[in-house]
């Protein structure tokens, strides 16, 4: 960050931007919503035969990220699933 | 042998027609022929951007459909000695003509001319998929705007997969203010995105307004999206023109602003 970024606010430019990379990286996967929903529907079932989630904060979506190789970033599914109850497993 | 280029953006309203009339006419003024092709059926709107509305008499589906010769549908601009327009049709819909019709007729024109321009329609269905048939390159047109660019990138997507091998940029109605104050995405930001190359920047220019009241294209002219515009016909012929200062008007703020960014 230089000098000047650390007293200027996050300009509208800057949101825009922003927001348009992330959406791309869902348009340009061809995820829509609906499967967007059924990939977390069938995620959140698969998991919970296990261990208990809380389903108010999971939050699945894509994004870029880093890859480990060269090419730079590369879209992938980001899945943040809170765990309620981790000590007593479902029988 | 000619070359035919689409102009599509995907988005409505952001610059095709008005760029379709400004860069065919800069090329027939750079001694080029070239035929413009309105491909929006049902919406015609090129021919009064270029003036030619009174003209007209066959359009391109009476020439797909054969009621007439090519020839006999081409109105000639008579400011240019090299440029004609090839109306589309106001009362029939897009699905009276086809891609592989389209290809054919791609093919019939580039022994004529130098460059076939097609005004492509907003939209992905089949008159973008008539649009870009015969095409050899396209131009992506769009502005710094989120729903531009996306609409962009799904445009960019559909050419790629369409087999279009060469795609170009051009980013229109930029407000350098705008961009300043860091309330307008730079052409820069909009090629980071795209990621394709950019062959031409547009400043919002309120002559282009005036220039499309009077239905004569501005390229060429003292203005600065004339410049823009003649800047962009010598790049689609290959010459290497560098871009445009647009940002002449320089405070003494930002100066100083710029010299702290890049310690």
């Amino acid at each position: 960050m230089s000098f000047t970024d650390f007293f200027r606010k996050k300009t509208s430019s800057n949101v825009a931007k922003d927001r348009l990379k992330l959406v791309l990286v869902s348009d340009r996967a061809g995820c829509s919503p609906e499967i967007m929903e059924q990939i977390k529907n069938d995620i959140i079932a698969v998991i919970s035969r296990y261990i208990e989630i809380d389903l108010e904060g999971l939050d699945i979506k894509i994004t870029q990220t880093e890859s480990e190789g060269n090419n730079g970033s590369v879209p992938a599914l980001f899945a943040n699933i809170p765990i309620k109850d981790l000590k007593n497993p479902k029988k | 042998m000619g070359e035919v280029i689409v102009v599509t953006s995907g988005k409505g309203g952001v610059g095709k027609t008005t760029s379709t009339a400004n860069i065919g006419t800069g090329l027939a003024k750079l001694d080029k022929k070239v035929v413009l092709v309105d491909t929006d059926i049902g919406l015609r709107n090129l021919d009064v951007v270029m003036g030619l509305e009174n003209r007209i008499v066959y359009n391109l589906v009476d020439v797909i459909e054969g009621n007439c010769r090519i020839k006999q549908a081409l109105i000639k601009d008579k400011r240019y000695p090299n440029l004609y327009l090839l109306p589309s049709a106001q009362t029939r819909d897009k699905t009276a003509v086809s891609p592989e019709q389209m290809k054919k007729l791609s093919e019939e024109l580039k022994e004529e001319f130098d460059y076939i321009l097609m005004d492509c329609p907003a939209g992905i269905e089949q008159g973008f998929k008539n649009a870009i048939a015969g095409a050899d390159r396209a131009l992506v047109v769009t502005t710094p705007e989120v729903s531009a660019v996306r609409d962009a990138d799904r445009i960019i997507g559909l050419l790629e997969a369409n087999e279009i091998k060469q795609s170009h940029l051009i980013v229109n109605r930029l407000r350098t203010d705008m961009v300043k104050r860091g309330d307008m995405m730079s052409s820069e930001d909009v090629v980071e995105i795209l990621a394709i190359e950019l062959i031409g920047i547009v400043p919002d220019d309120e002559n282009i307004v005036v220039s499309t009241n009077q239905g004569e294209p501005l390229v060429g002219s003292d203005t600065l999206a004339g410049q823009a515009y003649m800047n962009i016909c010598r790049r689609i012929m290959g010459e290497e023109i560098p871009f445009l200062d647009l940002n002449t008007k320089q405070g003494l703020f930002s100066k100083i602003a710029n010299l702290l960014k890049k310690n």
